[in-house]
């Protein structure tokens, strides 16, 4: 079957597109045609009209955590991807930390086994040491041939200087970025962000510095190798400022921020709420600030949801037994639209970079065209729908998010790739 | 006039009124504690569970007192003895524990917002006996009641809250329930013993001993630790002693007319010498009783509430 949808406004900053009424034909999984006023009164061609909504290239989210090897009982690849194609993602990157962790080639396999033939493609970040333990390099050349788009030790920082610049070099031999989780290990015993609120809500203290510190050493190892670091989940001014003045040193560094990062700050914890407890933890309104102006003038790269699904029974826990982390495939785009492009703090061109075009750079994928002949593999956002979350309705296994109920205007209405779409709610095919 | 919250999570945001009146009521049962029946029926039929995550002998075996002489029904849960080594979950251990028909639960727990978390799970009155390095209302509560009997005042009065800040919640409770009646607060510790930006809760920061001395009119002094972890935070106990520690000469060396207060257990020879411990200057031991008193008057108030 063929599929037309009519009158959308196509827009693509790497291609300098911006187009209003623009019909696009949707044929076995490619663009068939592209262009204003199509028109076809065949019987096989299914009309959809999508007047006053935008279509983009497809968003990808290059940190998100999918649980499966492992713990499927708070996601699977599957419920993953339905949660990102939903969210308004036609590509995930996953994380390593999962059990087994993703160091081997047999693991690459099983991941792209899992997640082939769906809408959204799957790219794994193989970790960068055996184990995610920072002693012995992980067998990257086979990791990359298998599939594997980045290297980390997420969840934690590749343990010592040493094993780093090795990862580097080794890393910048294949082209591949390692990413990195910022966060000094014999500072990270706390439970929130150390600040005025830390001390008034008495749980143990996590400074920023404990961020800043490897921010700059991966930064300095960057520069000494040449390799490339993607520093992930970055949250703190004084990080920012780092990664600014590297950029304009021409150090190979790119960052990405999380929606909540430049939503929530430390003030939300009086509520003890474990949805709100997350690594690197909510800061302050002064760090707020310095993302949005890294946002906005590129220092930030990339928005990342840091998807992280966990159990009911254990978010339920007292505050510091609870573990990190908050689901975002289903709410980072409406918290980007809502918080960003309505309030003025980025133009739709600049979401499409932050969500699209910078994060398939920082992983060497190709950047989805709107051209004839081309893989259809598209967003499709309706900026004006005001709508509400209801983590009861979540895809995603898990519901910790301290958005539910949250009021968003902005929505990824579809998707579509590999020969599928989604729209509405519905798949059309 | 009754208190305007129905549990007793903290000293932040609690009225003047309501310390007021928790202090007055105290009055009350400490001349019951004086009598030789110490005992009144006024929560005959209340059940109150002492639910202990922590090892606690002095604060539970007063609550436990002061619910006796209230003519509660007083149940301890301690961690050791209980289902939290089957690994049970707070939940369902407080569900459980309310569905035992219980009114009331003093909890003490390591982790801070506890307490807080009870109240979402039940519908008893929650009194905190300590959470984490949060705080520890009733605690200040005795020290401020044990002041004001001492000194006969709390507004424009200089306190002073020595040693470990950052790891006690003993220090937050006193500084906002004091701040809250008009007197004068200062810490004064290590400054790695000093938590972040305490300056801005309208703290004075001092890390000279001497001068916490002669500046002020009570010194609250704070236990410390000495176990491993904490000796991370001061180069030794004897650098401690000599600059932190209080003894007489430096007392007299300084100022002779000071209260000195300590929640205990205290380290002799460390934060206070033996002869400052059972000197003239401090009212430790009057804590202790006073402690009882504060208890049954917050049991009071909060178990006739509804």
């Amino acid at each position: 079957m063929k599929i037309l949808l009519k009158n959308l406004t196509a827009i693509n900053p790497e291609q300098n597109l911006q187009e209003k009424n623009i019909d696009i034909l949707l044929s076995d999984g490619k663009i068939a045609e592209f262009a204003h006023n199509l028109d076809y009164d065949e019987k096989n061609v299914r009309i959809i009209d999508l007047s006053g909504k935008q279509v983009v290239p497809g968003f990808i989210d290059i940190h998100v955590h999918l649980r499966e090897p492992g713990r499927e009982d708070e996601e699977t690849i599957e419920t993953g991807c339905k949660a990102a194609a939903f969210g308004g993602f036609t590509a995930v990157a996953c994380m390593p930390n999962t059990e087994p962790a993703i160091d081997s080639a047999e693991v690459v396999d099983f991941i792209k086994n899992r997640s082939k033939n769906n809408i959204v493609d799957v790219y794994p970040v193989a970790a960068a040491t055996v184990g995610r333990k920072g002693e012995f390099l992980s067998p990257m050349l086979e990791l990359k041939e298998a599939g594997a788009v980045a290297f980390s030790d997420d969840g934690v920082a590749i343990k010592t200087a040493s094993i780093l610049k090795r990862a580097m070099e080794y890393a910048k031999m294949i082209d591949l970025p390692i990413i990195e989780h910022c966060e000094d290990e014999s500072l990270s015993f706390g439970s929130m962000n150390e600040g005025i609120n830390s001390t008034l809500f008495g749980l143990p203290p996590l400074p920023s510095v404990s961020e800043d510190l490897i921010v700059m050493r991966d930064i300095l190892m960057a520069q000494y190798t040449g390799a490339r670091v993607h520093i992930a989940h970055i949250s703190s001014a004084n990080a920012i400022k780092m990664v600014r003045e590297a950029k304009s040193k021409n150090i190979n560094v790119t960052a990405e921020v999380t929606p909540h990062h430049f939503t929530l700050t430390d003030d939300a914890l009086k509520t003890y709420d474990t949805n709100l407890k997350m690594n690197p933890p909510l800061r302050s309104q002064k760090d707020i600030k310095e993302i949005l102006d890294a946002l906005k003038d590129g220092t930030i790269d990339c928005i990342a949801s840091d998807h992280a699904p966990h159990s009911t029974e254990e978010k339920e826990l007292e505050f510091d037994y609870a573990p990190n982390g908050i689901v975002g495939l289903e709410t980072s785009v409406g918290l980007s639209l809502t918080e960003l492009f309505h309030k003025k703090i980025l133009s739709l061109d600049e979401i499409i970079l932050k969500y699209s075009i910078n994060p398939r750079k920082v992983l060497n994928l190709k950047i989805p065209a709107f051209k004839v002949g081309e893989k259809a593999e598209f967003t499709i956002l309706d900026l004006d729908e005001v709508w509400t979350v209801n983590k009861e309705k979540f895809f995603s296994k898990s519901k910790n998010t301290p958005f539910d109920k949250r009021l968003f205007t902005g929505k990824a209405i579809g998707v579509c790739n590999n020969g599928k779409l989604l729209l509405n709610g519905e798949i059309v095919f | 006039m009754p208190l305007s919250n129905r549990h007793l999570l903290g000293m932040q945001n609690v009225p003047k009124e309501d310390i007021q009146l928790i202090l007055d009521t105290a009055n009350t049962f400490k001349e019951i504690l004086e009598r030789p029946i110490k005992r009144v029926p006024t929560l005959q039929g209340k059940t109150v569970v002492n639910l202990f995550y922590e090892n606690s002998t002095r604060t539970r075996i007063s609550f436990e007192l002061a619910e006796k002489r209230l003519s509660a029904d007083a149940v301890n849960f301690s961690v050791s003895t209980s289902s939290v080594s089957k690994g049970e979950s707070l939940k369902d251990t407080v569900k459980n524990i309310e569905a035992m028909k219980v009114d009331m639960i003093v909890i003490r727990h390591s982790v801070a917002g506890t307490p807080l978390m009870l109240t979402k799970l039940c519908d008893s009155n929650i009194i905190n006996a300590g959470d984490g390095l949060h705080e520890h209302p009733t605690q200040a509560l005795l020290d401020l009641y044990t002041i004001r009997e001492k000194v006969g005042k709390l507004d424009n009065l200089k306190v002073c809250i020595v040693g470990d800040i950052a790891h006690s919640r003993v220090a937050l409770s006193n500084i906002f329930a004091l701040k809250t009646m008009g007197a004068k607060v200062s810490v004064c510790g290590p400054s790695t013993m000093i938590p972040k930006q305490i300056e801005d809760l309208g703290v004075d920061v001092i890390y000279s001993i001497d001068e916490a001395i002669q500046e002020n009119d009570v010194l609250n002094v704070l236990r410390i630790q000495l176990e491993r972890k904490a000796r991370e935070y001061f180069p030794s106990i004897r650098e401690y002693i000599k600059y932190f520690g209080i003894n007489s000469q430096r007392l007299e060396k300084n100022k002779k007319d000071i209260l000195i207060l300590h929640p205990g257990p205290i380290n002799r020879g460390v934060e206070l010498s033996s002869d400052v411990a059972d000197g003239p200057y401090q009212v430790i031991l009057q804590q202790v009783t006073n402690g009882v008193a504060i208890r049954m008057a917050v049991l009071y108030l909060l178990g006739t509430l509804n």
